[in-house]
Protein backbone atom coordinates (compact mmCIF):
# COMPACT_ATOMS: atom_id res chain seq x y z
CA UNK A 1 0.00 0.00 0.00
CA UNK A 2 1.65 3.43 -0.73
CA UNK A 3 1.57 6.06 2.07
CA UNK A 4 0.17 9.82 1.80
CA UNK A 5 2.80 12.12 1.45
CA UNK A 6 0.97 14.76 3.52
CA UNK A 7 0.16 12.18 6.45
CA UNK A 8 3.96 11.69 6.83
CA UNK A 9 4.99 13.73 10.08
CA UNK A 10 8.87 14.27 8.39
CA UNK A 11 7.29 14.82 5.18
CA UNK A 12 5.19 17.21 5.91
CA UNK A 13 7.58 19.57 8.63
CA UNK A 14 10.65 19.01 5.50
CA UNK A 15 8.45 20.06 2.76
CA UNK A 16 6.90 22.92 4.75
CA UNK A 17 10.46 24.42 5.93
CA UNK A 18 11.93 23.75 2.74
CA UNK A 19 9.18 25.75 1.00
CA UNK A 20 9.44 28.46 3.04
CA UNK A 21 13.17 28.59 2.30
CA UNK A 22 12.10 28.55 -1.70
CA UNK A 23 9.02 31.11 -0.84
CA UNK A 24 12.37 33.08 0.94
CA UNK A 25 14.63 32.95 -2.10
CA UNK A 26 11.72 33.96 -4.56
CA UNK A 27 10.78 36.89 -2.62
CA UNK A 28 14.38 38.13 -2.00
CA UNK A 29 14.60 38.58 -5.79
CA UNK A 30 12.29 40.85 -5.99
CA UNK A 31 11.59 42.57 -2.28
CA UNK A 32 13.97 42.85 0.62
CA UNK A 33 12.83 44.65 3.49
CA UNK A 34 16.14 46.89 2.62
CA UNK A 35 19.27 47.22 0.24
CA UNK A 36 21.26 44.43 1.57
CA UNK A 37 24.26 46.10 0.24
CA UNK A 38 23.14 49.31 1.46
CA UNK A 39 25.79 51.12 4.31
CA UNK A 40 24.78 53.09 7.61
CA UNK A 41 27.41 54.56 9.59
CA UNK A 42 25.25 55.48 11.67
CA UNK A 43 23.29 51.94 12.36
CA UNK A 44 26.33 49.69 12.66
CA UNK A 45 26.07 46.48 14.66
CA UNK A 46 22.82 46.96 16.03
CA UNK A 47 20.68 44.33 17.60
CA UNK A 48 17.06 43.87 16.66
CA UNK A 49 14.57 46.42 16.68
CA UNK A 50 11.31 47.51 14.95
CA UNK A 51 13.34 49.51 11.76
CA UNK A 52 15.81 46.28 11.54
CA UNK A 53 14.41 42.94 12.50
CA UNK A 54 17.50 40.80 12.72
CA UNK A 55 20.01 43.99 13.34
CA UNK A 56 23.02 45.34 11.32
CA UNK A 57 26.29 44.43 10.67
CA UNK A 58 29.25 46.58 11.06
CA UNK A 59 29.07 48.59 8.00
CA UNK A 60 25.14 49.18 8.91
CA UNK A 61 23.22 46.95 6.58
CA UNK A 62 20.35 45.23 7.26
CA UNK A 63 20.85 41.23 8.29
CA UNK A 64 17.23 40.35 7.57
CA UNK A 65 17.82 41.41 3.78
CA UNK A 66 21.36 40.08 3.68
CA UNK A 67 19.94 36.93 5.25
CA UNK A 68 17.01 36.89 2.74
CA UNK A 69 19.76 37.31 -0.01
CA UNK A 70 21.94 34.70 1.18
CA UNK A 71 19.29 31.89 0.96
CA UNK A 72 19.71 32.14 -3.30
CA UNK A 73 23.54 32.07 -2.73
CA UNK A 74 22.72 28.60 -1.07
CA UNK A 75 20.43 27.41 -2.81
CA UNK A 76 22.40 28.09 -6.03
CA UNK A 77 25.35 26.37 -4.51
CA UNK A 78 23.47 23.47 -3.50
CA UNK A 79 21.84 22.89 -6.62
CA UNK A 80 24.79 23.23 -8.86
CA UNK A 81 27.06 21.40 -6.53
CA UNK A 82 24.32 17.95 -5.95
CA UNK A 83 23.94 18.46 -9.95
CA UNK A 84 27.60 17.97 -10.55
CA UNK A 85 28.84 15.48 -7.84
CA UNK A 86 25.42 13.49 -9.96
CA UNK A 87 26.61 13.78 -13.23
CA UNK A 88 29.88 12.92 -12.82
CA UNK A 89 28.93 10.41 -9.89
CA UNK A 90 26.36 8.39 -12.26
CA UNK A 91 28.87 8.01 -15.51
CA UNK A 92 31.13 6.95 -13.19
CA UNK A 93 28.86 4.43 -12.07
CA UNK A 94 27.03 3.54 -15.55
CA UNK A 95 30.72 2.95 -16.73
CA UNK A 96 31.87 0.52 -13.75
CA UNK A 97 28.60 -1.49 -13.25
CA UNK A 98 28.01 -2.14 -16.62
CA UNK A 99 31.13 -2.20 -18.33
CA UNK A 100 32.68 -4.00 -15.57
CA UNK A 101 36.19 -5.55 -15.75
CA UNK A 102 39.31 -3.49 -15.67
CA UNK A 103 37.59 -0.53 -16.25
CA UNK A 104 35.38 -0.86 -12.87
CA UNK A 105 38.40 -1.74 -11.31
CA UNK A 106 40.01 1.80 -12.49
CA UNK A 107 36.89 3.98 -11.58
CA UNK A 108 36.25 2.35 -8.09
CA UNK A 109 39.93 3.18 -7.28
CA UNK A 110 39.55 6.86 -8.48
CA UNK A 111 36.32 7.04 -6.47
CA UNK A 112 38.29 5.86 -3.16
CA UNK A 113 40.28 8.50 -3.91
CA UNK A 114 38.39 11.42 -4.25
CA UNK A 115 36.66 9.87 -0.97
CA UNK A 116 40.14 11.04 0.55
CA UNK A 117 39.05 14.65 -0.97
CA UNK A 118 36.02 16.24 1.27
CA UNK A 119 35.08 19.55 0.67
CA UNK A 120 37.31 21.26 2.45
CA UNK A 121 40.13 20.03 1.08
CA UNK A 122 39.45 20.36 -2.18
CA UNK A 123 38.55 23.52 -2.11
CA UNK A 124 42.22 24.19 -0.58
CA UNK A 125 43.58 22.91 -3.45
CA UNK A 126 41.72 24.88 -5.20
CA UNK A 127 41.94 27.84 -4.07
CA UNK A 128 46.12 27.69 -3.87
CA UNK A 129 46.39 27.52 -7.60
CA UNK A 130 42.87 29.76 -8.16
CA UNK A 131 40.93 32.64 -6.70
CA UNK A 132 38.87 31.53 -4.33
CA UNK A 133 34.97 32.03 -4.82
CA UNK A 134 32.17 30.73 -5.47
CA UNK A 135 32.80 28.57 -8.18
CA UNK A 136 35.19 26.76 -6.90
CA UNK A 137 33.09 26.07 -3.64
CA UNK A 138 30.17 24.40 -6.19
CA UNK A 139 33.10 22.00 -7.42
CA UNK A 140 35.31 21.26 -4.39
CA UNK A 141 31.42 20.29 -2.91
CA UNK A 142 30.10 18.38 -6.17
CA UNK A 143 33.82 16.51 -6.33
CA UNK A 144 32.84 15.28 -2.56
CA UNK A 145 29.62 14.11 -3.44
CA UNK A 146 30.89 11.94 -6.44
CA UNK A 147 31.85 8.79 -4.78
CA UNK A 148 28.40 8.39 -3.08
CA UNK A 149 26.56 8.77 -6.67
CA UNK A 150 28.70 6.74 -8.55
CA UNK A 151 28.95 3.74 -5.92
CA UNK A 152 25.00 3.65 -5.62
CA UNK A 153 24.79 3.76 -9.52
CA UNK A 154 27.23 1.02 -9.99
CA UNK A 155 25.34 -1.12 -7.47
CA UNK A 156 22.43 -0.37 -8.79
CA UNK A 157 23.97 -1.96 -12.84
CA UNK A 158 25.27 -4.98 -11.17
CA UNK A 159 22.11 -5.86 -9.53
CA UNK A 160 20.01 -5.09 -12.98
CA UNK A 161 21.97 -5.77 -15.81
CA UNK A 162 21.64 -9.81 -15.24
CA UNK A 163 18.04 -9.55 -14.73
CA UNK A 164 15.35 -11.17 -16.75
CA UNK A 165 13.95 -7.99 -18.61
CA UNK A 166 17.42 -6.63 -18.91
CA UNK A 167 18.37 -9.75 -21.17
CA UNK A 168 14.97 -10.07 -22.76
CA UNK A 169 15.68 -6.71 -24.12
CA UNK A 170 19.14 -7.37 -25.44
CA UNK A 171 18.09 -10.69 -26.87
CA UNK A 172 15.70 -8.34 -28.67
CA UNK A 173 18.12 -6.01 -30.21
CA UNK A 174 18.36 -3.54 -28.02
CA UNK A 175 22.07 -1.81 -28.16
CA UNK A 176 23.38 -0.96 -24.84
CA UNK A 177 22.96 2.90 -25.13
CA UNK A 178 19.18 1.89 -24.89
CA UNK A 179 19.97 -0.75 -22.76
CA UNK A 180 21.40 1.67 -20.36
CA UNK A 181 18.68 4.97 -21.05
CA UNK A 182 15.39 3.19 -21.19
CA UNK A 183 15.78 -0.06 -18.95
CA UNK A 184 18.25 0.12 -16.11
CA UNK A 185 18.90 3.99 -15.36
CA UNK A 186 15.13 4.50 -14.71
CA UNK A 187 15.37 1.32 -12.24
CA UNK A 188 18.11 3.01 -10.09
CA UNK A 189 16.80 6.61 -9.85
CA UNK A 190 14.96 6.03 -6.54
CA UNK A 191 17.83 5.75 -4.74
CA UNK A 192 19.47 8.50 -6.57
CA UNK A 193 16.44 11.15 -5.55
CA UNK A 194 16.97 10.04 -2.20
CA UNK A 195 20.75 10.60 -2.39
CA UNK A 196 20.36 14.24 -4.24
CA UNK A 197 17.54 15.31 -1.52
CA UNK A 198 20.32 14.07 1.26
CA UNK A 199 23.51 15.70 -0.35
CA UNK A 200 21.67 19.28 -0.64
CA UNK A 201 21.56 19.82 2.87
CA UNK A 202 25.29 18.44 3.04
CA UNK A 203 26.06 20.84 0.58
CA UNK A 204 24.45 23.83 2.06
CA UNK A 205 26.57 23.26 5.06
CA UNK A 206 29.57 22.74 3.13
CA UNK A 207 29.27 25.73 1.51
CA UNK A 208 28.80 27.81 4.11
CA UNK A 209 32.00 26.53 6.04
CA UNK A 210 33.90 27.40 2.67
CA UNK A 211 32.61 30.65 2.79
CA UNK A 212 33.28 30.89 6.50
CA UNK A 213 36.57 30.07 5.84
CA UNK A 214 37.28 33.17 3.25
CA UNK A 215 37.42 30.25 0.54
CA UNK A 216 34.03 30.38 -0.82
CA UNK A 217 31.39 32.99 -1.96
CA UNK A 218 33.44 36.56 -1.51
CA UNK A 219 32.16 40.15 -0.14
CA UNK A 220 30.18 41.79 -0.59
CA UNK A 221 27.76 39.23 -1.87
CA UNK A 222 25.72 37.55 1.12
CA UNK A 223 26.38 34.27 2.24
CA UNK A 224 25.13 32.64 5.33
CA UNK A 225 28.48 31.35 6.02
CA UNK A 226 30.39 34.87 5.12
CA UNK A 227 28.47 36.45 7.31
CA UNK A 228 29.23 34.25 10.48
CA UNK A 229 33.07 34.60 9.30
CA UNK A 230 32.60 38.85 9.48
CA UNK A 231 30.11 38.08 12.82
CA UNK A 232 32.95 36.33 14.87
CA UNK A 233 34.80 39.78 15.32
CA UNK A 234 32.09 41.25 16.88
CA UNK A 235 30.39 38.58 19.55
CA UNK A 236 30.68 40.78 22.25
CA UNK A 237 29.07 44.17 20.70
CA UNK A 238 26.20 42.28 18.59
CA UNK A 239 25.95 38.69 19.67
CA UNK A 240 22.67 38.19 17.22
CA UNK A 241 24.66 39.32 13.90
CA UNK A 242 26.08 35.41 14.75
CA UNK A 243 22.88 34.25 15.54
CA UNK A 244 20.66 34.79 12.49
CA UNK A 245 22.39 33.78 9.76
CA UNK A 246 23.67 30.64 11.77
CA UNK A 247 19.68 30.03 12.83
CA UNK A 248 19.47 30.50 8.82
CA UNK A 249 21.78 27.63 8.02
CA UNK A 250 20.46 25.34 10.87
CA UNK A 251 16.43 25.80 10.13
CA UNK A 252 17.39 25.26 5.80
CA UNK A 253 19.64 21.88 7.23
CA UNK A 254 16.75 20.67 9.50
CA UNK A 255 14.32 20.96 6.81
CA UNK A 256 15.64 19.45 4.14
CA UNK A 257 16.86 16.68 6.41
CA UNK A 258 13.18 16.10 7.19
CA UNK A 259 12.47 15.97 3.87
CA UNK A 260 15.04 13.61 2.94
CA UNK A 261 14.03 11.55 5.78
CA UNK A 262 10.48 11.73 4.73
CA UNK A 263 11.30 10.73 1.16
CA UNK A 264 13.28 7.72 1.96
CA UNK A 265 11.07 6.34 4.07
CA UNK A 266 8.00 7.04 1.19
CA UNK A 267 10.45 5.77 -1.59
CA UNK A 268 11.45 2.54 0.37
CA UNK A 269 9.52 -0.28 -0.82
CA UNK A 270 10.13 -1.91 2.72
CA UNK A 271 8.86 0.51 4.75
CA UNK A 272 6.09 1.38 1.96
CA UNK B 1 41.07 -13.92 4.87
CA UNK B 2 44.48 -13.86 3.22
CA UNK B 3 43.39 -12.64 0.09
CA UNK B 4 40.64 -10.57 1.07
CA UNK B 5 43.54 -8.99 3.29
CA UNK B 6 45.92 -9.04 0.24
CA UNK B 7 43.17 -7.41 -2.37
CA UNK B 8 42.40 -4.82 0.53
CA UNK B 9 46.67 -3.52 0.44
CA UNK B 10 46.09 -3.56 -2.89
CA UNK B 11 43.55 -1.28 -3.23
CA UNK B 12 44.83 0.93 -1.09
CA UNK B 13 48.47 1.03 -2.57
CA UNK B 14 46.55 2.08 -5.64
CA UNK B 15 44.25 4.88 -4.50
CA UNK B 16 47.32 6.21 -2.66
CA UNK B 17 48.53 6.10 -6.23
CA UNK B 18 45.43 7.63 -7.59
CA UNK B 19 45.18 10.42 -4.93
CA UNK B 20 48.99 11.45 -4.95
CA UNK B 21 48.05 12.07 -9.03
CA UNK B 22 45.05 14.27 -8.31
CA UNK B 23 46.55 16.48 -5.84
CA UNK B 24 49.79 16.94 -8.43
CA UNK B 25 47.21 17.48 -11.51
CA UNK B 26 45.83 20.62 -9.48
CA UNK B 27 48.47 21.89 -8.34
CA UNK B 28 51.39 21.56 -11.09
CA UNK B 29 49.19 20.72 -14.32
CA UNK B 30 45.74 22.48 -13.62
CA UNK B 31 47.38 26.10 -13.36
CA UNK B 32 49.29 25.74 -16.43
CA UNK B 33 52.24 27.63 -14.46
CA UNK B 34 52.92 27.18 -11.05
CA UNK B 35 55.32 29.59 -11.10
CA UNK B 36 53.44 32.21 -12.00
CA UNK B 37 50.78 31.03 -9.23
CA UNK B 38 53.38 31.23 -6.72
CA UNK B 39 54.78 35.21 -7.35
CA UNK B 40 51.54 36.21 -8.75
CA UNK B 41 50.61 39.02 -11.00
CA UNK B 42 53.00 41.45 -9.64
CA UNK B 43 56.04 39.35 -10.34
CA UNK B 44 58.48 39.73 -13.33
CA UNK B 45 58.81 37.06 -16.35
CA UNK B 46 62.67 37.09 -15.31
CA UNK B 47 61.66 36.21 -11.82
CA UNK B 48 58.85 33.29 -13.14
CA UNK B 49 61.97 32.04 -15.14
CA UNK B 50 64.41 32.35 -12.28
CA UNK B 51 61.15 29.94 -10.10
CA UNK B 52 60.42 27.49 -12.56
CA UNK B 53 64.19 27.15 -12.61
CA UNK B 54 64.95 26.40 -9.35
CA UNK B 55 61.69 23.83 -9.07
CA UNK B 56 62.30 22.14 -11.93
CA UNK B 57 59.31 23.18 -13.77
CA UNK B 58 60.81 22.99 -17.28
CA UNK B 59 61.34 19.29 -17.40
CA UNK B 60 58.72 17.12 -18.87
CA UNK B 61 55.72 16.50 -17.02
CA UNK B 62 55.94 12.82 -16.00
CA UNK B 63 60.23 12.85 -14.96
CA UNK B 64 58.56 16.38 -12.72
CA UNK B 65 55.91 13.46 -11.19
CA UNK B 66 57.84 10.73 -10.95
CA UNK B 67 60.64 13.20 -9.06
CA UNK B 68 57.84 14.32 -6.75
CA UNK B 69 56.36 11.10 -5.69
CA UNK B 70 59.66 9.17 -5.17
CA UNK B 71 60.45 11.86 -2.45
CA UNK B 72 57.04 12.32 -1.17
CA UNK B 73 56.96 8.37 -0.26
CA UNK B 74 60.02 8.72 1.62
CA UNK B 75 58.98 11.45 3.46
CA UNK B 76 59.92 14.77 1.43
CA UNK B 77 57.29 16.94 0.48
CA UNK B 78 59.62 20.03 -0.64
CA UNK B 79 60.23 23.10 1.03
CA UNK B 80 58.18 25.90 1.93
CA UNK B 81 58.56 29.16 -0.09
CA UNK B 82 56.91 31.39 3.20
CA UNK B 83 58.97 29.26 5.89
CA UNK B 84 62.14 28.11 4.01
CA UNK B 85 61.76 24.68 6.13
CA UNK B 86 60.87 21.22 4.59
CA UNK B 87 56.98 21.05 4.57
CA UNK B 88 57.33 17.57 5.95
CA UNK B 89 58.81 19.53 9.73
CA UNK B 90 55.57 22.04 8.84
CA UNK B 91 53.37 19.06 8.87
CA UNK B 92 54.45 17.67 12.08
CA UNK B 93 54.87 20.58 14.39
CA UNK B 94 50.87 21.33 13.60
CA UNK B 95 50.14 17.46 13.96
CA UNK B 96 50.11 18.05 17.94
CA UNK B 97 47.10 20.25 17.71
CA UNK B 98 45.32 18.79 15.04
CA UNK B 99 45.19 14.73 16.47
CA UNK B 100 44.38 15.29 19.78
CA UNK B 101 41.45 17.67 18.45
CA UNK B 102 40.59 14.52 15.87
CA UNK B 103 40.46 12.62 18.62
CA UNK B 104 39.23 14.31 21.48
CA UNK B 105 36.39 14.69 19.09
CA UNK B 106 36.42 10.96 18.74
CA UNK B 107 36.18 10.11 21.92
CA UNK B 108 33.28 12.44 22.58
CA UNK B 109 31.37 11.30 19.66
CA UNK B 110 31.95 7.47 21.12
CA UNK B 111 31.05 7.58 24.52
CA UNK B 112 27.92 10.00 23.83
CA UNK B 113 26.64 8.08 20.43
CA UNK B 114 26.93 4.94 21.39
CA UNK B 115 24.79 5.02 24.68
CA UNK B 116 22.24 7.09 23.02
CA UNK B 117 21.85 5.51 20.00
CA UNK B 118 21.72 1.90 22.51
CA UNK B 119 19.25 3.98 24.56
CA UNK B 120 17.03 5.13 21.36
CA UNK B 121 16.74 1.70 20.06
CA UNK B 122 15.40 -0.10 22.95
CA UNK B 123 13.06 2.55 23.86
CA UNK B 124 11.94 2.21 20.17
CA UNK B 125 9.05 4.53 19.39
CA UNK B 126 8.64 5.92 23.18
CA UNK B 127 9.71 9.24 24.45
CA UNK B 128 12.83 8.45 24.90
CA UNK B 129 13.69 7.46 21.62
CA UNK B 130 11.94 10.38 20.02
CA UNK B 131 13.94 12.68 22.27
CA UNK B 132 17.11 11.10 21.11
CA UNK B 133 15.72 11.68 17.23
CA UNK B 134 14.92 15.16 17.92
CA UNK B 135 18.67 15.81 19.94
CA UNK B 136 20.14 13.82 16.90
CA UNK B 137 18.13 15.87 14.22
CA UNK B 138 19.10 19.18 15.68
CA UNK B 139 22.98 18.02 15.87
CA UNK B 140 22.59 17.43 12.49
CA UNK B 141 21.64 20.61 11.57
CA UNK B 142 24.17 22.90 13.24
CA UNK B 143 27.20 23.63 11.32
CA UNK B 144 29.76 22.98 13.48
CA UNK B 145 31.51 26.31 13.06
CA UNK B 146 28.48 27.85 14.05
CA UNK B 147 28.40 25.83 16.86
CA UNK B 148 32.11 26.98 17.61
CA UNK B 149 30.77 30.51 18.00
CA UNK B 150 27.72 29.76 20.09
CA UNK B 151 30.31 27.97 22.75
CA UNK B 152 32.61 30.91 22.13
CA UNK B 153 29.65 33.51 22.96
CA UNK B 154 28.42 31.65 26.07
CA UNK B 155 31.49 29.97 27.62
CA UNK B 156 34.00 33.17 26.64
CA UNK B 157 31.84 36.39 26.01
CA UNK B 158 29.66 35.97 29.04
CA UNK B 159 30.73 33.72 31.28
CA UNK B 160 34.28 34.18 30.74
CA UNK B 161 35.34 30.87 32.08
CA UNK B 162 37.46 30.13 28.67
CA UNK B 163 39.71 31.98 26.33
CA UNK B 164 37.63 32.65 23.07
CA UNK B 165 40.51 30.85 21.08
CA UNK B 166 44.19 30.05 20.86
CA UNK B 167 46.09 27.10 21.78
CA UNK B 168 47.99 26.61 25.74
CA UNK B 169 50.70 24.09 24.30
CA UNK B 170 51.23 20.92 25.46
CA UNK B 171 54.82 22.12 27.01
CA UNK B 172 52.83 23.79 30.35
CA UNK B 173 51.07 20.02 31.34
CA UNK B 174 48.18 18.06 30.02
CA UNK B 175 45.32 19.67 31.34
CA UNK B 176 46.12 23.37 29.65
CA UNK B 177 46.28 21.51 26.05
CA UNK B 178 42.62 19.77 26.53
CA UNK B 179 41.23 22.76 28.42
CA UNK B 180 42.57 24.77 25.13
CA UNK B 181 41.16 21.90 22.89
CA UNK B 182 37.62 21.13 25.01
CA UNK B 183 35.21 23.63 22.67
CA UNK B 184 36.44 23.21 19.52
CA UNK B 185 36.15 19.38 19.80
CA UNK B 186 33.01 19.50 21.52
CA UNK B 187 31.82 21.91 18.13
CA UNK B 188 33.38 19.60 16.02
CA UNK B 189 32.08 16.16 17.42
CA UNK B 190 28.37 17.64 17.52
CA UNK B 191 27.49 16.88 13.42
CA UNK B 192 29.33 13.45 13.84
CA UNK B 193 27.79 12.01 16.98
CA UNK B 194 24.53 13.07 15.87
CA UNK B 195 24.86 11.03 12.86
CA UNK B 196 26.40 7.77 14.63
CA UNK B 197 23.23 8.25 17.50
CA UNK B 198 21.51 7.64 14.45
CA UNK B 199 23.53 4.95 12.99
CA UNK B 200 23.61 3.26 16.26
CA UNK B 201 20.29 3.30 16.79
CA UNK B 202 19.34 2.15 13.63
CA UNK B 203 21.67 -0.73 13.38
CA UNK B 204 20.80 -2.04 16.47
CA UNK B 205 17.13 -2.20 16.26
CA UNK B 206 18.16 -4.26 13.10
CA UNK B 207 19.87 -6.94 15.51
CA UNK B 208 16.95 -6.60 17.90
CA UNK B 209 14.77 -8.02 15.59
CA UNK B 210 16.96 -10.97 14.62
CA UNK B 211 15.56 -14.24 15.37
CA UNK B 212 18.76 -15.19 17.47
CA UNK B 213 17.56 -12.18 20.06
CA UNK B 214 14.25 -13.70 20.50
CA UNK B 215 16.12 -16.89 20.66
CA UNK B 216 18.40 -15.55 23.82
CA UNK B 217 15.39 -13.81 25.62
CA UNK B 218 13.39 -17.06 24.70
CA UNK B 219 16.09 -19.26 27.05
CA UNK B 220 16.41 -16.53 29.74
CA UNK B 221 19.29 -14.49 29.18
CA UNK B 222 19.38 -11.34 30.65
CA UNK B 223 18.58 -8.27 28.69
CA UNK B 224 22.25 -6.77 29.62
CA UNK B 225 23.74 -9.76 27.93
CA UNK B 226 21.57 -10.12 25.19
CA UNK B 227 22.39 -6.73 24.69
CA UNK B 228 26.30 -6.93 25.19
CA UNK B 229 26.82 -10.46 23.83
CA UNK B 230 24.19 -11.03 20.94
CA UNK B 231 23.18 -7.80 19.98
CA UNK B 232 26.13 -5.28 19.92
CA UNK B 233 28.72 -7.17 18.75
CA UNK B 234 26.66 -7.62 15.67
CA UNK B 235 25.16 -4.35 15.26
CA UNK B 236 28.80 -3.02 15.53
CA UNK B 237 29.99 -3.87 11.82
CA UNK B 238 27.78 -0.73 10.65
CA UNK B 239 28.52 1.37 13.19
CA UNK B 240 32.10 1.18 13.14
CA UNK B 241 31.85 1.84 9.54
CA UNK B 242 30.33 4.95 9.93
CA UNK B 243 32.48 5.81 12.66
CA UNK B 244 35.29 5.43 10.32
CA UNK B 245 33.75 7.38 7.91
CA UNK B 246 33.33 10.01 10.97
CA UNK B 247 36.87 10.09 11.77
CA UNK B 248 37.53 11.07 8.38
CA UNK B 249 35.38 13.88 8.19
CA UNK B 250 36.29 14.96 11.74
CA UNK B 251 39.86 15.69 10.33
CA UNK B 252 38.66 17.72 7.43
CA UNK B 253 36.02 19.48 10.03
CA UNK B 254 39.02 20.02 11.98
CA UNK B 255 40.48 22.73 9.24
CA UNK B 256 37.30 24.81 10.19
CA UNK B 257 37.41 24.43 13.85
CA UNK B 258 40.90 25.96 13.61
CA UNK B 259 39.98 29.00 12.19
CA UNK B 260 37.13 29.72 14.81
CA UNK B 261 39.54 29.19 17.57
CA UNK B 262 42.36 29.95 16.53
CA UNK B 263 44.32 27.02 17.28
CA UNK B 264 47.91 26.87 15.10
CA UNK B 265 46.89 23.10 13.09
CA UNK B 266 47.06 21.70 9.95
CA UNK B 267 44.09 23.54 8.51
CA UNK B 268 45.54 27.17 9.69
CA UNK B 269 48.82 25.92 8.01
CA UNK B 270 47.06 25.29 4.86
CA UNK B 271 45.16 28.18 4.89
CA UNK B 272 48.30 30.40 5.97
CA UNK B 273 50.06 28.94 2.75
CA UNK B 274 47.03 29.89 0.10
CA UNK B 275 47.20 33.60 1.47
CA UNK B 276 50.97 33.28 0.72
CA UNK B 277 50.51 31.37 -2.50
CA UNK B 278 52.92 28.56 -0.47
CA UNK B 279 52.21 25.70 -3.08
CA UNK B 280 54.61 23.23 -1.96
CA UNK B 281 52.71 23.19 1.88
CA UNK B 282 49.14 23.24 0.33
CA UNK B 283 50.09 20.45 -1.65
CA UNK B 284 51.98 18.71 1.00
CA UNK B 285 49.41 19.46 3.31
CA UNK B 286 46.73 18.04 1.07
CA UNK B 287 48.57 15.00 0.05
CA UNK B 288 49.22 14.20 3.91
CA UNK B 289 45.50 14.47 4.89
CA UNK B 290 43.91 12.61 2.04
CA UNK B 291 46.54 9.98 2.43
CA UNK B 292 45.29 9.71 6.18
CA UNK B 293 41.59 9.41 4.88
CA UNK B 294 42.61 6.53 2.96
CA UNK B 295 44.37 5.17 5.55
CA UNK B 296 41.40 5.08 8.17
CA UNK B 297 39.45 4.07 5.24
CA UNK B 298 41.87 0.72 4.74
CA UNK B 299 41.95 0.53 8.59
CA UNK B 300 37.87 0.04 8.62
CA UNK B 301 38.22 -2.63 5.93
CA UNK B 302 40.65 -4.30 8.03
CA UNK B 303 38.60 -4.15 11.09
CA UNK B 304 35.57 -6.02 9.43
CA UNK B 305 38.01 -9.41 8.77
CA UNK B 306 38.32 -8.85 13.74
CA UNK B 307 34.34 -7.86 13.79
CA UNK B 308 32.86 -10.15 11.08
CA UNK B 309 33.75 -13.85 11.19
CA UNK B 310 32.27 -14.29 7.15
CA UNK B 311 34.63 -12.26 5.87
CA UNK B 312 36.79 -14.45 8.16
CA UNK B 313 35.97 -17.98 6.55
CA UNK B 314 35.22 -16.82 3.17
Amino acid sequence: MRRRPLRHLTFTLGAAITALLIATAALSLVYTPQDPLAMSITGRLQGPSGAHLFGTDQYGRDLLSRVMTGTITSIAVGVIAVGLGAAIGVLIGIASGYVGGWIDEAFMRLVDAIQGFPAILSALLFAAVFAPGIVISMVAIGIAFVPAFARLTRAGFLELRAREFVVAARALGARDRRLIARHILPNTLAPLIVQATTSFPVAILAEAGLAYLGLGTQPPHPSWGLMLREAQSFLSMNPWYAVFPGGAIALTVLGLNLLGDGLRDLLDPKTA
Amino acid sequence: MRRYIARRVAAFVATLFVVSVLVFVVVRVLPGDPALVIIGPEGSPEAAARLREALGLNRPILVQYGEWLSRAVRGDLGVSLQYDVPVGRLILSRLPVTVPLTLMSAALMAVTALPLGLYAARRHRRIGDYLAMVVSQIGIAIPGFWAGLLLILLFSVHLGWVQSGGFAGWSSGLWPGVRSLLLPAIALGLFQTAVLVRATRSSVLDVLREDYVRTARAKGVSELAVLAKHTLRNAMIPIVTVAGLQLAQLMAGAIILESVFALPGLGRLALGAITARDLPVVQGVTLFVASTIVLINFAVDLLYVVLDPRIRYE
